[in-house]
């Protein structure tokens, strides 16, 4: 609500953010090249194009019309929020990176990768409990707490919370139908029935700023921004029911000699999608 | 029929993937019904009113957050039963029938009078709309409760005969 102009000198950190994710988006592209060159294995394209769209939509909410808008308009702050905690992990969690970064890295760094995605803390955030936990629970002190006024009027705040709010975007989406390995990824139902709770809280959540603006916003665009958080907020969530049930569908594809392996789950309904894309 | 013990009874409707594919549809679907028609096209409902409970708004979120994922996992289960070759259209009807007949009826009876979540319409005399509107439900629930039934006698018919 400041009008905070950045004066010239130096650089603006949503400039040095979007620098950064870029750069990102150049050591994927990289890493598939040689992947190509190296023509054992291709990587399939569809990954490619979802990586380079979640960086899009991260660069979006970072520089641009809406980056600007967000710092003073409640509802265009909603929109990048929804983008940079909801979009931008869907698009990067099916884009498969740590498969890539495992395939291109070389053997050591590459083990090293995968015992530190292994080791008790990531295992632990990255279970849907904890994920969903950490994503939804944010969302509510942010805006049922003073913490959002703070916040709009803060623009290294607001840049440091778009970062929290994508690291925890990824989590629960990775969570939910990530097709990066994942030794320990709880079972079907546990991920539906989390899935259940974080989209009611979600949407119990956007009525609620409706009904209560949050500190320092008046009543108007509280609602406004509501509205965003409720329907945009539900159609990114389609989104991720579809795929995670798309994913249900590939694997519980009925095999014809799946009575011979005493191994194969007793329901299909109870099967984990399974990563389709390593070997 | 002399196969194996375990195949030779016929798997009761309500064990049936086409039942609850289109179960999950029936719910959605009316669920979609009340919250297009009635919340956004009429206006006769809102998303809550001033004198919703907390806890109405969290019933009314996991609801919300049931249909969404209710109309995706039943058209997925639908695509199922169909690629398995174990679609029954009937126990796919008695379902949707049931599931919307049911949704309707918790609509009306808990969500608009026990939580008092919100009215079918407001400043008119309720009594007319509450009752067409679980008449409505109970008509649907009784449809699909004869389905269910006919589809039940079709498979102990066909089993046996």
């Amino acid at each position: 609500m400041t009008g905070h102009d950045s004066p010239g000198s130096g650089l603006d950190p949503a400039v040095a953010f979007a620098i950064a994710v870029g750069l990102a988006a150049v050591v994927y592209l990289g890493a598939v090249v040689r992947e190509h060159r190296r023509g054992t294995r291709t990587w399939p394209s569809h990954r490619t194009v979802l990586f380079v769209a979640g960086v899009g939509v991260i660069i979006g909410t970072l520089v641009g019309p809406l980056a600007r808008l967000s710092h003073t308009d409640f509802a265009a702050h909603m929109w990048s929020h929804l983008l940079v905690g909801m979009l931008a992990p869907l698009l990067l969690v099916l884009s498969a990176p740590v498969t890539l970064a495992l395939r291109s890295l070389h053997v050591v760094p590459a083990r090293r990768l995968s015992r530190l995605l292994a080791s008790p803390v990531p295992r632990f955030l990255s279970h849907p409990i904890p994920a969903a936990g950490l994503s939804v629970g944010s969302l509510w002190v942010l805006y049922a707490t003073p913490l959002s006024a703070l916040m709009i009027g803060n623009e290294y705040l607001h840049y440091l919370l778009l970062a929290h709010f994508f690291a925890a975007g990824y989590l629960f989406t990775a969570s939910m139908v990530g097709v990066d390995p994942a030794p320990h990824r709880p079972g079907f139902r546990l991920r539906l029935g989390v899935l259940v709770i974080a989209v009611a809280a979600h949407s119990t959540l956007a009525k609620h700023v409706a009904m209560h603006p949050p500190q320092g916003i008046p009543a108007a665009s509280a609602e406004a921004g509501a509205q965003v958080m409720y329907y945009v907020g539900d159609l990114l969530e389609f989104a991720l029911i579809v795929v995670f049930f798309a994913q249900w569908y590939v694997a519980a594809r009925p095999r014809p000699d799946a009575r011979r392996h005493p191994e194969s789950p007793v329901s299909e309904a109870a099967a984990p999608p399974a990563p389709r894309n390593r070997g | 029929m002399t196969s194996a013990v375990d195949t030779a009874r016929p798997a009761p409707v309500l064990r049936d993937k086409s039942f609850w594919s289109t179960f999950l549809i029936g719910v959605a679907v009316i669920a979609g019904i009340d919250e297009i028609v009635f919340h956004q096209l009429l206006g006769w409902h809102h998303l809550y009113d001033l004198s919703t409970p907390e806890v109405g708004l969290v019933s009314d979120g996991l609801l919300h957050a049931a249909e969404l994922i209710a109309i995706v996992a039943g058209f997925f289960l639908f695509a199922d039963a169909r690629r398995r070759g174990s679609f029954s259209p009937i126990a796919a009807w008695a379902g949707f029938f049931v599931g919307g007949g049911l949704f309707q009826l918790w609509d009306g009876t808990i969500n608009h009078k026990l939580l008092r979540l919100h009215q079918v319409r407001y400043d008119v005399d309720l009594l007319p709309y509450d009752l067409a509107w679980n008449a409505a439900g109970f008509t649907l629930l009784a449809s699909g409760a004869v389905l269910t039934v006919i589809a039940a006698r079709r498979r102990r018919a066909s089993h046996s005969g």
